[in-house]
């Protein structure tokens, strides 16, 4: 497993041989049984209960994308947390954001995001953005085992495209297909009732605050009606995750900005239950 | 039928020692020096795409001199081994220390096996910490000796005559640009005591910067920078805050 238990505590061999800069395929080839998908499974019956993630959004604007997600990890119909964090950085300019089995989800992101660094680190320069979202579809295939049995990882991938300039985002189905969407996307329980809401605000030519506003609008309508996805919880002070990837690389808000355009979008909801309305025509 | 000559172990020993040291002096010298904000590496290197120093993980980089794809391979195996036990425990449980230990195995065993040429090579495995007492720097000479090292250190080429100039000269609480600037002064310094010029072109730079954000605190000082940081005079000010700029390589904590 770790190096200096082999042996003479020299290097192994396989840490020697030149090949391959990805690090999956290092631990495929040096220790499989790290590998989240070379797990044998126990036979079961039926899904096995354990806490999953709900709702991710993403939405591009002229500078870059918007990635958020809501904090709620649920159980069967017990909020298993509250605070769980589900949209991570994968490296400077992309983030993931994940729905789906939360355990194997976070064991998925941390391997991904050690993928990159690793080909980072062993090449000298970083993998185009379809190549990291390549390699993510991968991970995801791998998964597939687990996710006949219920345990499914769903993620959204988002980042700035340092050679098209722009922000793009991934997202995925739960064989590991890939689609790149135009303009917004979204995961999860709560999906439904989120792409319903940007549908009608998303437009063109957002702001990176307006983009923020319009994830957050998203959120809200998923947790009003979706009981799986939570919403801001103003009297805990637990608010959405809020990031963005722009040239100047990935950024997470901060936690007193979020809660301000969270505060902002619940005081006109004391209004308007239901949230802006669109015009009709 | 042929007996082959009797040679004792002491001559096997330095016949082997001599054939590497001779092919880590044909080589251009590395420097490394910690300043007041971390360590900074520079190599004599006109090559951009060859690099001599690198990162290997969150707090840690690696300089090396001698044989590139021996060194190369070295490179990529503590990359190898930094990545796995940061996978398998967590970040904080990779250091300097395990990893020159791992070298020092590695350099040790190739050294005394008989079946295996000696490595050509003299790696630095430097970790920066919290504070400049808690730097750490590892000096890993071709037989699998380690060398605790402080302040500054030299291997390479004219490894002998740039450390004890660099004895003499350095300092604890260097800005970056003055520990650069040592650096270039002890690196042009040849063996008869003459002086040569380097300029940025033919430098490899990199920090391990202590002061920046991200968990990885390794980087490149390219370019521009470079030039401005090996500016004579005035360079002093704002030295420090140039490194955060501009971060080509990073994920964020």
């Amino acid at each position: 497993m770790e190096a200096n238990t082999r042996s003479t505590g020299r290097l192994p061999a396989a840490f020697l041989t030149p090949g391959s800069s990805s690090f999956m395929d290092f631990l495929g080839e040096h220790s499989p049984e790290l590998l989240p998908g070379n797990r044998p499974l126990p036979p079961v019956q039926g899904a096995i209960e354990a806490p999953h993630g709900t709702t991710i959004v993403a939405v591009t604007f002229p500078g870059g994308v918007v990635l958020a997600g809501d904090r709620r990890a649920t159980m069967g119909n017990v909020i298993a947390q509250r605070d769980i964090e589900k949209v991570f950085p994968a490296d400077e300019y992309s983030a993931v954001g994940i729905a789906g089995t939360a355990g194997i989800a976070v064991e998925m992101v941390k391997l991904f995001q050690l993928e990159l660094e690793h080909f980072e680190k062993v090449e000298g320069t970083v993998l185009s953005l379809e190549g990291k979202a390549n390699r993510l579809s991968t991970m995801i295939r791998g998964n597939l085992g687990m996710a006949m049995q219920g345990l499914a990882v769903v993620p959204l991938f988002a980042g700035w495209d340092v050679d098209r300039e722009k922000g793009r985002i991934f997202s995925y189905d739960v064989t590991g297909g890939r689609s790149e969407e135009r303009g917004y996307a979204v995961t999860g329980s709560g999906s439904m009732f989120a792409r319903g809401a940007l549908k009608k605000l998303y437009r063109e030519d957002l702001s990176e605050e307006q983009a923020a506003t319009a994830v957050l609008q998203a959120l809200y309508d998923a947790a009003d009606d979706d009981s799986a996805t939570g919403g801001p919880d103003l009297a805990r002070r637990i608010f959405p995750i809020i990031t963005s990837i722009t040239e100047d690389g990935f950024r997470r808000f901060g936690e007193d900005e979020v809660a301000e355009l969270a505060r902002a979008i619940h005081e006109r909801r004391l209004e308007e239950p239901d949230g802006p309305r669109a015009a009709l025509l | 039928m042929t007996t082959p000559f009797y040679v004792s172990p002491q001559q096997a020993m330095a016949d082997r020692a001599e054939y590497a040291r001779k092919g880590i002096a044909r080589g251009r010298s590395v420097v490394v020096l910690q300043y007041a904000d971390g360590i900074v590496f520079v190599a004599e290197n006109p090559s951009r795409a060859l690099h001599k120093v690198s990162e290997i993980y969150d707090r840690i980089a690696f300089a090396a001199v001698g044989k590139y794809n021996e060194f190369e391979n070295l490179r990529i195996g503590g990359v190898r081994y930094a990545d796995l036990r940061g996978y398998t425990y967590d970040r904080e449980d990779v250091t300097a220390r395990g990893l020159a230990n791992v070298y020092a195995q590695t350099l040790g065993t190739i050294f005394s096996s008989a079946a295996e040429k000696p490595y050509e090579v003299e790696l630095i495995v430097a970790e920066v910490g919290e504070g400049p007492e808690d730097d750490q720097i590892y000096r890993l000479p071709h037989d699998g000796s380690i060398v605790d090292e402080h302040g500054s250190v030299a291997v390479g080429g004219n490894a002998d005559q740039i450390s004890s100039y660099l004895d003499q000269h350095h300092r604890d609480g260097l800005t970056l640009a003055e520990a650069l600037k040592l650096a270039v002064d002890s690196l042009s310094r040849d063996n008869n005591g003459g002086e040569r010029s380097l300029t940025a072109e033919q430098l490899e730079v990199a920090v391990l910067d202590r002061t920046r954000p991200q968990k990885r605190k390794f980087k490149r000082v390219l370019g521009r920078q470079l030039s401005r940081l090996l500016e004579p005079e005035e360079g002093a000010a704002g030295s420090e805050s140039e490194t955060e700029s501009s971060g080509t390589e990073e994920s964020d904590g």
